[in-house]
This record gives C-alpha cells, sequence and structure tokens, in this order.
C-alpha cells in the first residue's frame, strides 16, 4: 500500500506544527520552573547555603513522587488540577500543560544534579567575599554549571518531544499521533518511518547544538 | 618585628560545636579558644589535619558561626551579628585557599574583579583596580586566560590578588601553600610577606607544615584536638617548646639533632667526643664555638647538624667530633656550656 503523500503532506505540516508548539512552551515553563525548582532543591540541602531540612524533604519528596509516573497515567490523574487551571482536560492546552508540569519535576533533577557537582570551595570563597545567596546563584552556581545546565536542557527536549509523541491520546496532534493515525492505523509503514526519520533528525540537529554550546561554555 | 600594637582579632573563649551525624558524638572543632592576634602581624596556627584551625580560621570571617564565647574582629562582635550585616565584614577580610577556588567560568581578570562587583565599584575603577593588582602579584600578562591554563603557584597568586582586591585589613590563609611545590610554596610565602610588609595588612596562616612558620610568622599558636595548646613569639616556641605536639613539628622543620639510630652511625666513624651544640642569636654563630675549641687546643669536626632562620633570626645547632689532651675537652664544653646549650653524648668508650 502506497501512501498517498499529496493528501498526507499538509496534515504533517500541521502535525510538525503541533508539535513544535508543545515542545516549545513545554521547553520554555518547563526549563523556567525546573530551574528554579533545581536550584532550591540545591539551597535548601542540608550543609547548604539556605539549608532547610523541612523545605528540602518537601521538595524532594514531589520529585520523587512525580519523576517515576509514566506520562499517560500522570495525564489522567493531573486531570482535575489541568481543569482547573486550563479549563478543559483535552486539547492541545490541556496536554502541554501536562507536559509543562512533568518537564518541570524532570529538569529539576537534573539541574539539582548539576550544581551537586560544583566545588564547594568557590560557592565559600564567594561567601567569604560578602555575596549574597541570590548574588552566588547568579554569578557562581549558574555560570560554573553552565555547560552541564546545556546538555541537561539538551536532554529535557529529547525527553519532551518524548512526551508530546503521546499527544493524540488527548487530542493535542502532534508528529507521534500522525505517525499512529496515518501510519499504524492505515497499515502504512512508510508513513511512519518518515516520522521516524524526521524525528532522528531533529533529535540530532538539537543534540548538535546541544554539545557545540556546551563546548563554547566551557571553553575556559 | 612588627612593633606589639592592639589585638585586631580577638577569641573570647571561643567553641564551635558541630552536631553530631545521626547517633554519632558532636565534634567539638574549636574548644574554649582564647587567643589575641595584634594588628599588622602575620600570625600562624599549626596543627595535624583534624585539629580544628580550620575551622578556628573560619570563625574570623564568620563563615562559621561560634556556638560558644565570641570573636571580635575590628572591635565587632561578630556573634551577635545576623548573617546579612556579616556580609560587609566578610567583604572586608581576604582569604586564600588551599584549592585556590576560583571561578573556572571567568578569566583571571574576572576573578579579581569578583569581590569589587560584590562591593558594587563602578566599572572603570574596577578595571583599574584588577590592572593594579595583577601587577602587584606578577601575572599582569595573564589578565585574560582562564585559571584552567595557570599553574599551581599562578593560581594561588589570582587568589591572593583577590583577596587582596578590596583593601582589606586581614588576610586569612587557609593552606595557602599545601597544594604547591617546594619551590612555589617559597614564591607564595614571600608574595604573603609583602602583603604583609607593603601593604601592612595583618595575616593569619593556617598550615601543617612547621617550615611555612619558621619562614614567615612573628607569632604562632599551636593547635590540638581543637584547643591552642601553646602559643608565643616563632622564635621563642622554635627555640623553647613547650608542648609535645610543638616539639614534634618543631622537629619536622629542622633535622638538625641527631636520632639515637644516627648518634649510633656517628660512634663507629668518629671515635671521638660528640656534642651537639646550639646555634643561636645569643649565643653567636659557628664563630664562637671555633673560637672556643681553640682557645682550649681542641679539634673540632663538624658531623651533623643544621642551622637556619626562624623569624629571620639564626637556628639550629652542630653536632661535633672532638679530639684534645688530657680535660681539655671537658673544659671546651663547660666552656661552650656557658654562652648555649651543650648536648654532650659522650665518647664511645665513655
Amino acid at each position: 500500500m502506497s501512501a498517498d503523500w499529496e493528501r498526507l503532506t499538509p496534515l504533517l505540516w500541521e502535525a510538525a506544527g503541533q508539535t513544535a508548539y508543545m515542545v516549545l512552551i513545554t521547553l520554555l515553563v518547563g526549563g523556567f520552573f525546573g530551574l528554579a525548582l533545581g536550584l532550591g532543591l540545591y539551597l535548601t540541602r542540608p550543609g547548604n547555603l539556605l539549608q532547610h531540612r523541612f523545605v528540602f524533604a518537601v521538595l524532594n519528596l514531589a520529585v520523587n513522587i512525580v519523576r517515576p509516573i509514566p506520562f499517560i497515567i500522570f495525564l489522567v490523574a493531573l486531570g482535575p488540577l489541568t481543569r482547573a487551571v486550563i479549563g478543559s482536560t483535552i486539547g492541545i492546552e490541556a496536554f502541554t500543560f501536562a507536559m509543562c508540569i512533568m518537564a518541570t519535576f524532570v529538569f529539576a533533577r537534573l539541574v539539582e544534579q548539576n550544581l551537586v557537582s560544583i566545588d564547594p570551595g568557590v560557592v565559600e570563597a564567594a561567601r567569604a567575599m560578602g555575596a549574597s545567596p541570590l548574588r552566588i546563584v547568579r554569578t557562581v552556581l549558574v555560570p560554573e554549571a553552565l555547560a552541564p545546565l546545556v546538555l541537561g536542557y539538551t536532554f529535557l527536549f529529547v525527553g519532551v518531544l518524548d512526551m508530546s509523541a503521546i499527544g493524540g491520546y488527548l487530542g493535542a496532534g502532534g508528529l507521534g499521533d500522525f505517525a499512529i493515525v496515518q501510519g499504524y492505523r492505515q497499515y502504512d509503514w512508510a508513513v511512519t518511518a518518515v516520522v521516524v526519520v524526521i524525528i532522528v533528525l531533529i533529535v540530532q540537529a538539537v543534540q548538535w547544538l546541544g554539545n557545540g554550546l556546551a563546548r563554547r561554555a566551557l571553553r575556559r | 618585628m612588627p612593633a606589639a600594637t592592639s589585638s585586631i582579632i580577638r577569641f573570647e573563649g571561643a567553641s564551635k560545636v558541630f552536631p553530631g551525624r545521626g547517633k554519632g558524638a558532636e565534634v567539638r572543632a574549636v574548644d574554649d579558644v582564647t587567643l589575641d592576634i595584634r594588628e599588622g602581624e602575620i600570625f600562624g596556627v599549626i596543627g595535624q589535619s583534624g585539629a580544628g584551625k580550620s575551622t578556628l580560621v573560619r570563625l574570623i570571617n564568620a563563615l562559621e558561626r561560634t556556638t560558644g564565647g565570641d570573636v571580635v574582629v575590628d572591635g565587632l562582635s561578630l556573634g551577635s551579628l545576623s548573617e546579612a550585616r556579616l556580609r560587609p565584614v566578610r567583604a572586608g577580610i581576604g582569604m586564600v585557599f588551599q584549592q585556590f577556588n576560583l571561578l573556572a567560568s571567568r578569566t583571571v581578570a574576572g576573578n579579581v574583579a569578583y569581590p569589587l562587583e560584590v562591593a558594587g565599584w563602578p566599572r572603570t575603577k574596577r578595571d583599574a583596580r584588577v590592572a593594579e593588582l595583577l601587577e602587584f602579584v606578577g601575572l599582569a600578562d595573564k589578565a585574560d586566560v582562564y585559571p584552567s591554563t595557570l599553574s599551581g603557584g599562578q593560581k594561588q597568586r589570582v587568589g591572593i590578588a583577590r583577596a587582596l582586591a578590596t583593601n582589606p585589613r586581614i588576610l586569612l590563609a587557609d593552606e595557602a601553600t599545601s597544594a604547591l611545590d617546594p619551590e612555589t610554596t617559597r614564591d607564595v610565602l614571600d608574595l604573603l610577606q609583602r602583603v604583609n610588609r607593603e601593604l601592612g595588612i595583618t595575616v593569619v596562616v593556617i598550615t601543617h607544615e612547621m617550615d611555612v612558620v619558621r619562614s614567615i610568622c612573628h607569632r604562632v599558636a599551636v593547635m590540638e584536638r581543637g584547643r591552642v595548646v601553646e602559643v608565643g613569639e616563632a622564635y621563642q616556641v622554635f627555640s623553647s617548646p613547650a608542648h609535645g605536639t610543638t616539639r614534634r613539628f618543631v622537629a619536622t622543620a629542622l633535622r638538625d639533632r641527631p636520632s639515637p639510630e644516627v648518634l649510633a652511625r656517628l660512634r663507629t666513624r668518629h671515635s671521638g667526643h660528640i656534642v651537639t651544640v646550639g646555634v643561636d642569636e645569643v649565643a653567636g654563630s659557628s664563630a664562637v664555638l671555633t673560637r672556643t675549641l681553640r682557645e682550649h687546643g681542641v679539634d673540632g669536626t663538624v658531623v651533623f647538624g643544621g642551622i637556619t632562620e626562624v623569624a629571620e633570626r639564626p637556628y639550629g645547632s652542630l653536632t661535633v667530633e672532638l679530639v684534645g689532651d688530657g680535660g681539655a675537652v671537658e673544659a671546651a664544653v663547660a666552656a661552650l656550656r656557658a654562652v648555649t646549650w651543650v648536648d654532650d653524648h659522650g665518647r664511645v668508650d665513655a
């Protein structure tokens, strides 16, 4: 069975646009809140700048609870919150909302792990020079961990792209949905293969970009 | 020697107790220390690792807070200050570290500029100050390179330039030379000495190497298990160490006295009367020894020993084989005892 590309091409473009929308918003929102939550985890960790046993325990527990939930189940579990915030539990906005939440928790752990590898000595040196915790975050922690943070963000991109593949489940569309609806369900393996190739190419390109940026950040 | 002036750092029964982990016992890192550090001196704190000296020095800029007693810096009692109020105090105290702790993401100039940014200096003043500091530490040509390309000694120079940036009155050096080879150590110690002499900055040096104390410190405190067991003029502490720990440290700085094993070997080679004679400022140089032996008609052969400087004064001992007629050797030893200490090892058949 041969694919009717004349019919499929506009649909493919539409699906690509939906994926771009979901992924970009999630990267921006999840990246921002993930960075904040990751910094929160790192700073409140016992022995660190703003150590606070209780806050750390709560943040740590939240990350540990959310992260291992399979995304498709998380979507359902998040339903009530999604309805409260977005007004609906289906559609691309509802789906993107769930992606943002999951990405926040995933990226938070990545950020925390990258910050932990910073030599505590440089943080102590900054403290000894009279720097405030906020200034240390801005001028020491983030710049010193920039290369691994860029690589972590690249890793997050792949994870987010992966999450977006089940967008069809909530009627959000996207490339994953296209591959299933137009390929798998039509027994048209060529369509599925084309989507797979496109996704692999995107991931390759982004990884190449991320590696390049990280190398630039490491030029020291 | 700096004039003995007022105290700039005062420990008043200061303690730092770290709570134990889990069911572990608490750790008394600093235990009831009372100590005065005078303005303008180079003060050494020596101790084995784990003696509490690193914690002690961190009480001075309140990187660690006291759990008992107080630390008074420049008339300001640190125990009562909030974290936010402590920041300007810290900015007025420079600190250099064993592992340098430079920011890898900033150039040499960027690292030196960091404390100036924290202190809110405007850009143009900052650039001028950075250039001046790099000139002072001899790294003007390295302004735009990243620390990873520097040698250990160069990194520590950057660390010192950074610590001096905001014109502090106190410089804390935490094992500043422990990661460096002997030659580089010498350079960095010279630099610390220049900081003290040319800029009049009080320097507190934490070390486990008596050689560092010997080279640059005016006064020294010896720490053991959180307590200061001995404190005094470096020369005094070297020439008459009162505490066992101090004696062991002194022995590591100058191996001038023969151990029993060495003495046994010396005896197999030298059949004469063997004595160890102290050499210091009071007893004069080895010229006194030579003259005394000549006056008594005794031949002396130096078989062991060493003379060095402590706080820029001569210090050490010589072990000498004495050969002479009848009571001449005994008379010479008696004459030497009148001017210095003599350790009489006798002769083989004695």
